[in-house]
């Protein structure tokens, strides 16, 4: 792994060697429980300066709790924080402020209809007065000290996300923080941004600064830190080099050696078409047409994948197909059935399942898992006297063994973690079988064992005759499980590839448009 | 002319408990707390302001004593939302059938079945001579001009262009980046709320002080909820909110005039009445739409 910066460059070797009096901030024996779960389960843990220190786990392992509790937004239940050696208390952000920490939450706190420069401002005001003009010159000020680029008039709200992350380090850092903490913060960064965050962090870090990176990607992990922490449902696994290669760490992080999950040998060519879509046009959001004359077709026990840039027709392809837009014209025929412009529910009783980009939007986070289960058919657990309370336990009961959701019925969904929410959703939907399975962003956002987990149920449907159609971003996901790919271009089919020959190259080129004309 | 002049002058006058009123109730859902105790909290301080300027024979003590009453509505009801984090709406209604009561009960304590007891209140503003014939829009009491003159631009730079304004803003729309930031998110509520109270019990002080010299039951009649009703009109902007008072008061106005023209006297009373609480109506219809509502409103905020 190459690095930019020659002063960060070879540290994992000093690791050993430094002494103590490099450590910044030393957290012992943290232990935090809610209810009987034990989010951390007494975690040692220190950051030195100078040094990237990765804390790294699956989603659910207890690393934002244990930053929170750094920051006093959470009180341990025990153990200890040390800072430059002495022990304090920190019971409430004030004080890790005053201590000289900054954190950048997964879910920004920012004040979305604010300037950059009132954001800036909160909380580190002198007087009465509000002088925003000196904060606009203290943030230009900043701005240009840590060479992080940012626009002190510009509404938060309307920044893009890289640039909101920009404001909230910049935030921490004219703070004059010296113990930096960004959780998972590249899970929303498109590569390019990660490379620039990326540079800045080994400039700030040759200054002196220590900064602790979470997340659960070990190639970024790997390109960035000093050393490597590993927590596993709340216990600290070990703290081992930022050279460590990647096997080793997933080993730790998963607790068994993973593998990759990719679809075995084409299942028959000849096998029946399930899902057939011909001349289909919609309008998308403001009422622009958003798909042109698309034809396609899946067959039974095939995967076929659907590559393209973001908004180039995705979204709405799949809304079509799963009855929530309603097409402008062509017809969508599943199993012989034509569909075109059908209700979700006939499209349901037809035999289509649904497995939407926003599962957040497709579950209702206020009701129980056993409840959300059961939301797409009602009907059949309904009695005379109303809802049959027992069968939507049993029949939940069951899901959640079959599909290894880390919950139990009565669990609110807003309480689940990534990927058991999606596994309830899984659950939802393929439990009734489904003939035609239409799924976008599967594993977005999941961590190594919950995206295998998905990956793997997607294959065994593949495998038990359905008709998978997949959209996705990430490419590896998609040359692993589809059989064939289709790649969309401005609401149009721009090429159809067999898996075997695709690669993101080739890919690359026809989702930027450039491969129209071939 | 005279009507014209007239008309703007009730309009002013009869804006003036809106104004405190509507002001209170920006700061409060600001900082992401619903009031719904303003009707009580009014109510209130109409009668409190009264009693107080009746037994001590002083306007200002009875002043005095309807903003100690707000103050005290408004961490009463920060105890409730903030420190006990019960709902807002159960909170603020129980908040107005309280003090409407108690405010009740003590009337009848003290001014037990008599007559009506009353107060000599504040005097017009004699306007200058110079003014001519539209004198008579400046003959205001003291109360309107500290609203508009002193009280909206004050609330106004207040809430833009000071550190407390931009906490309470910042508290409203995203608490657990005003925690993060280090700015204690129950301290600003019950500051905002209590400054709040405080101007709404002023409001209800308007009545009894300056246009009635005197308490009757049902005073507020509903004014509290119209001034709900103007913060949202008004999309959580003093500016917007006040032009939204005088909207109403001049439709209130006209009405009050409208009865006792020739040729109205059949259109049932209670129909113009009704008048300017169906113009606020339409006006929220119209303008209430894809408003955006503070970031917070309605959720109490709690450190896990
Ligand atoms: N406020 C809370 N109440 C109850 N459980 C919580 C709370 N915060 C986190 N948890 C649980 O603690 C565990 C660790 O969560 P978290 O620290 O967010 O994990 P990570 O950041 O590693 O994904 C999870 O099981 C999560 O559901
Ligand atoms: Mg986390």
């Amino acid at each position: 792994m190459s690095r930019a910066n020659p002063g960060v460059a070879g540290s994992t070797g000093r690791a050993g060697s430094t002494g103590r009096a490099d450590i910044a901030v030393e957290l012992q024996g943290i232990t935090k429980r809610f209810g009987d779960l034990v989010a951390n389960d007494h975690v040692d843990f220190d950051v030195r300066r100078g040094e990237v220190h990765a804390l790294l786990g699956e989603n659910g392992a207890g690393k934002t709790t244990l930053m929170r509790i750094l920051y006093g937004l959470t009180a341990p239940d025990e153990g200890e924080i040390r800072i430059d050696g002495r022990p304090v208390t920190v019971r409430s952000p004030k004080d890790a402020i005053a201590a000289g920490i900054g954190i950048v939450t997964q879910h920004f706190s920012l004040v979305r209809p604010m300037t950059v420069a009132e954001n800036l401002a909160l909380g580190r005001t002198g007087g009465f007065r509000l002088d925003l003009e000196r904060t606009r010159r203290q943030v230009a000020g900043a701005s240009e000290r840590f060479g992080i680029r940012v626009d002190p008039a510009a509404i938060v709200g309307e920044l893009s996300i890289g640039e909101q992350q920009r404001v909230e380090i910049l935030k921490a850092l004219a703070r004059d923080c010296r113990v930096l903490i960004l959780d998972e913060p590249t899970a929303v960064l498109v590569p390019q941004e990660v490379e620039a965050l990326f540079m800045t962090l080994r400039r700030l870090v040759a200054d002196g600064l220590a900064v602790v990176f979470i997340s659960h990607k070990l190639g970024e992990v790997r390109a960035i830190s000093d050393r490597v922490s590993v927590l596993r449902r709340g216990a600290m696994v070990g703290t081992v080099p930022g050279s460590t290669d990647e096997r080793e760490l997933a080993r730790m992080m998963v607790g068994r050696p993973t593998f990759g999950v990719a679809r075995s040998e084409p299942t028959g060519g000849e096998a029946e078409v399930l899902l057939r879509v011909s001349g289909l046009r919609a309008a998308g959001r403001h009422g622009l047409p958003a798909l042109h004359d698309v034809t396609f077709e899946i067959r039974r026990g095939e995967i076929l994948g659907v590559a393209g840039v973001s908004g180039n027709g995705q979204t709405e392809l799949v809304e079509v197909l799963s009855g929530m837009r309603h097409p402008a014209a062509g017809s969508i025929t599943v199993d012989g059935t034509e569909l075109a412009g059908a209700t979700p529910t006939a499209m349901m009783a037809a035999g289509v399942g649904r497995i939407p980009e926003d599962r957040h939007a497709s579950l209702v986070a206020d009701l129980s898992v056993a409840d959300n289960l059961v939301l797409e058919r009602l009907d059949d657990f309904t009695t005379r006297t109303g809802l049959d309370e027992r069968r939507i336990r049993e029949h939940a009961t069951m899901l959640i063994e079959r599909f290894d959701i880390r919950a139990r019925p009565e669990d609110r969904v807003t309480t689940l973690s990534g990927g058991n929410i999606q596994k309830v959703l899984l659950a939802r939907v393929l439990s009734r079988q489904p003939k035609v399975i239409v799924v976008a962003q599967p594993t977005r956002g999941l961590d190594i064992g919950a995206t295998e987990y998905v990956r793997g149920e997607l294959l065994a449907r593949r495998a038990a005759g359905a008709a998978v159609l997949l959209v996705s971003e990430d490419l590896d996901e998609l040359l692993a499980l589809a059989d064939r790919l289709i790649v969309l271009y401005e609401g149009r089919i721009v090429g159809e590839i067999p898996a075997a020959d695709a690669d993101p190259e080739r890919l690359g080129i026809l989702m930027s448009g450039r491969g129209r004309a071939a | 002319m005279t009507f014209l002049v007239d008309l703007l002058a009730a309009t002013l006058r009869n804006a003036t408990p809106l104004v405190y009123g509507t002001v209170g109730e920006t700061y409060a859902e600001r900082s992401g707390v619903l009031n719904l105790g303003i009707e009580g909290t009014m109510y209130a301080g109409a009668f409190f302001g009264f009693a107080a300027a009746y037994a001590s024979g002083s306007l200002l003590v009875g002043l005095g004593a309807a903003l100690a009453v707000g103050l005290l509505a408004g961490a009463l009801m920060g105890l409730l939302t903030v420190t006990l984090g019960a709902n807002q709406h159960v909170s603020g209604i129980g908040l107005t059938i309280g003090l409407v009561g108690l405010s009740e009960f003590v009337n009848r304590l003290l001014f037990r079945g008599g007559e009506l007891q009353r107060i000599e209140p504040f005097p017009l503003v004699e306007p200058p001579a110079f003014l001519g014939p539209l004198a008579p829009i400046f003959s205001q009491y003291a109360l309107t001009y500290l609203a508009f003159l002193v009280l909206v631009p004050l609330a106004w730079w207040i809430l833009r262009g000071t550190s407390f304004g931009l906490e309470l803003r910042a508290v409203g729309e995203n608490p657990e980046a005003a925690d993060a930031a280090g700015i204690s998110v129950a301290r600003t509520r019950y500051l905002a709320l209590m400054f709040g109270g405080a101007l709404m019990g002023l409001g209800g002080a308007v009545f009894t002080l300056a246009s009635l010299g005197s308490f009757t039951l049902d005073i507020i009649a509903g004014r509290g909820w119209v001034c709900i009703a103007l913060v949202i009109f008004g999309r959580w902007r003093i500016g917007r909110g006040v032009i939204g008072a005088l909207l109403f008061s001049a439709v209130y106005s006209l009405q009050l005039r409208l009865r006792i023209l020739p040729g109205w006297g059949d259109v049932p009373f209670e129909l113009l009445l009704a008048l300017p609480y169906l113009v606020v109506i339409l006006a929220l219809a119209i303008s209430g739409r894809n408003v955006a509502y503070p970031g917070a409103y309605l959720k109490p905020y709690r450190r896990t």
